[in-house]
Formats: structure tokens, sequence, C-alpha cells
């Protein structure tokens, strides 16, 4: 690789994927290190976020749109469990506040 | 130029993560994660995932981080974690070894296969459209035919799944505002 020949290389699709994982990492190290549970399910969004673009990544690849769709239905999932988790974290915390993931082991109310 | 829209978005992929991660706000973790997903809505727009760059800004950005938003400020959640508590001493680090451990495992699964054609290039047909048409909404056009001719049962229960999880989470907080009215008397 010599200074005077160099030409920028254009991302490769190696390129997003080693970014997806390292994307869904830091999502990993998040969930089990953070204590309160809004920011758990942000961090599994992070997770999310890492796979939908491992998808597009691959789908632009093989040149198949069935991973854009995939990604869409990854969407759609996600904003259910959303919906639903807070849902349970808002009814959770109406009843004990400032509980952390640490206090809800037990199921008792 | 491309070189540098990956860096970039890299850069506000990455930052948000550890934002969300570090930060111990939960209004500025919210507000990093956003920073995250418009990331990764440049990364789809480089990658020509137009509609998904679209659909991501609009349903997360717009709608999921908002609801975040909403709840925190809802429940007066807004406190500061105190991260220096950490109940189980030998959490953290057990967290940064999963981690390292996941990642590792990860680019080497990717960096071992990137030579190899295991991807075997399939004939376009109706499960296989490419994606690359030279018209100007050739990705929408794609995503709509593949998705409402070959995933049209997918989609269908997609719409059974929003709707249980809407009557879910209506059941849910009514009940609890129920039982939450009887306590006091």
């Amino acid at each position: 690789m010599s200074a005077l020949a160099w030409t920028a290389p254009a991302p490769t699709p190696t390129w997003y994927l080693i970014l997806g994982a390292v994307l869904f990492g830091i999502g990993t190290v998040g969930v089990l290190v953070r204590r309160n549970p809004l920011v758990l399910f942000m961090c599994i969004e992070l997770m999310l976020n890492a796979v939908n673009l491992s998808f597009v990544a691959l789908s632009r690849k093989l040149d198949n749109v069935d991973g854009q769709t995939a990604v869409f239905f990854v969407l759609v999932v996600a904003a259910a469990e959303v919906v639903v988790g807070l849902g349970i974290i808002v009814s959770i915390l109406r009843r004990r506040p400032g509980s952390t993931a640490d206090d809800l082991s037990e199921l008792k109310g | 130029m491309e070189l540098v829209v990956f860096v970039l978005a890299t850069a506000m992929v990455i930052g948000g993560a550890l934002g969300v991660v570090l930060r111990s706000h939960p209004v500025h973790a919210a507000l990093s994660l956003v920073l995250t997903l418009f990331g990764v809505a440049v990364h789809f727009v480089a990658q020509e995932a137009h509609f998904l760059a679209a659909v991501q800004v609009i349903v997360y950005a717009g709608a999921i981080v908002v609801l975040f938003l909403f709840v925190i400020m809802l429940l007066g959640v807004d406190t500061v974690d105190n991260l220096r508590i950490d109940p189980l001493r030998i959490q953290r680090p057990l967290a940064a070894v999963v981690g390292v451990a996941i990642v590792a495992l990860m680019i080497t699964a990717i960096v071992s296969t990137r030579e190899l054609s295991a991807f075997p290039s399939t004939e376009p047909g109706p499960t296989n459209t490419p994606t690359t048409a030279g018209e100007p909404d050739a990705n929408i056009k794609d995503l709509a035919e593949n998705l409402f001719s070959t995933h049209v049962f997918s989609f269908e229960f997609t719409s059974i799944l929003l709707v249980v999880a809407v009557a879910g989470t209506v059941v849910l907080t009514r009940r609890q505002r129920r039982t939450h009215e009887d306590a006091p008397s």
C-alpha cells in the first residue's frame, strides 16, 4: 500500500457486518450491566439495530430484497415489543417507584 | 466519498451506543439512542435501502424513542442512576468478558467466511428480486412486491401481532389503575 497510489477504499459488506457485531456487543454489555429497566430496553433496541444493519448489508451483497423485508418485520416486532414492555414497566414502576431490575427478582406484587 | 460517509455514520452509531450504555441519566441515554438510530439510517441510505431508512427514522426515532421519553416523563424516573453502585461485584468484569467474547466470535466468523463464495448468486425469481434497478424508486417497488407476494402471510400475522400488543397493553394498564383506585379506600 504505497502512499502515492492510495485511493479511498469503498466500504464492503464485511465492514458493515463488523460494525453490526460491535454494535451488538455494546448492546449485550449494556443489557448485562445496566439496572434501569428503561435503559435495558434501549440496549435491546441497539441489538435489534445491529441485526438490521447486518440484514441490509447482506441484502445488498446478495442482491436480494428478502433481507430488507426481514428488517421490515424486525421493525414491526420491535414496535410491538416496546409497547408491551413499556406497559409492563409502567405498571411495575407505578406500584414500586424507583425499582431497578435487581429489585424485581421475585414475582410477588 | 463513501468512505467518509461510512466513517461519519459509524462514529454516530458507536458514539450513540456508548452513550446509551454509559450515560447515567435515562433521558440522555434515550437521546444517544436517537443518535445511533440516525447513524443506522445513514448506513441504510448508503446501502440503497432508502425506504428502510425513512421507516427507521419515522418508526424508531419518531415513535419508539418518543415513547421512551414519554414513559420516562410520565413516571418521573428521570433521576440520575448512580452507576457506582454495583450489587454484584463480579457482574461488570463478567459482562465485559462476555461482550468481548461475543464480538470476537462474530468478527472471527465474519472475517473467516469473507473470502468464501458461500453466498450463491441465485437466479432472479419471485423470491429473489434484484434490488438494483435503474429507476429512482426501484427499492420501494422491489420491497413492496416482495412483501406483498412472497411474505404476505407473515405480513398479515404481524398485523395480528400489533393488535394483540395494543390490546394487551390496554388491559395491563387498565387493570393496574383499577387496583390503584381500590388501594387508598
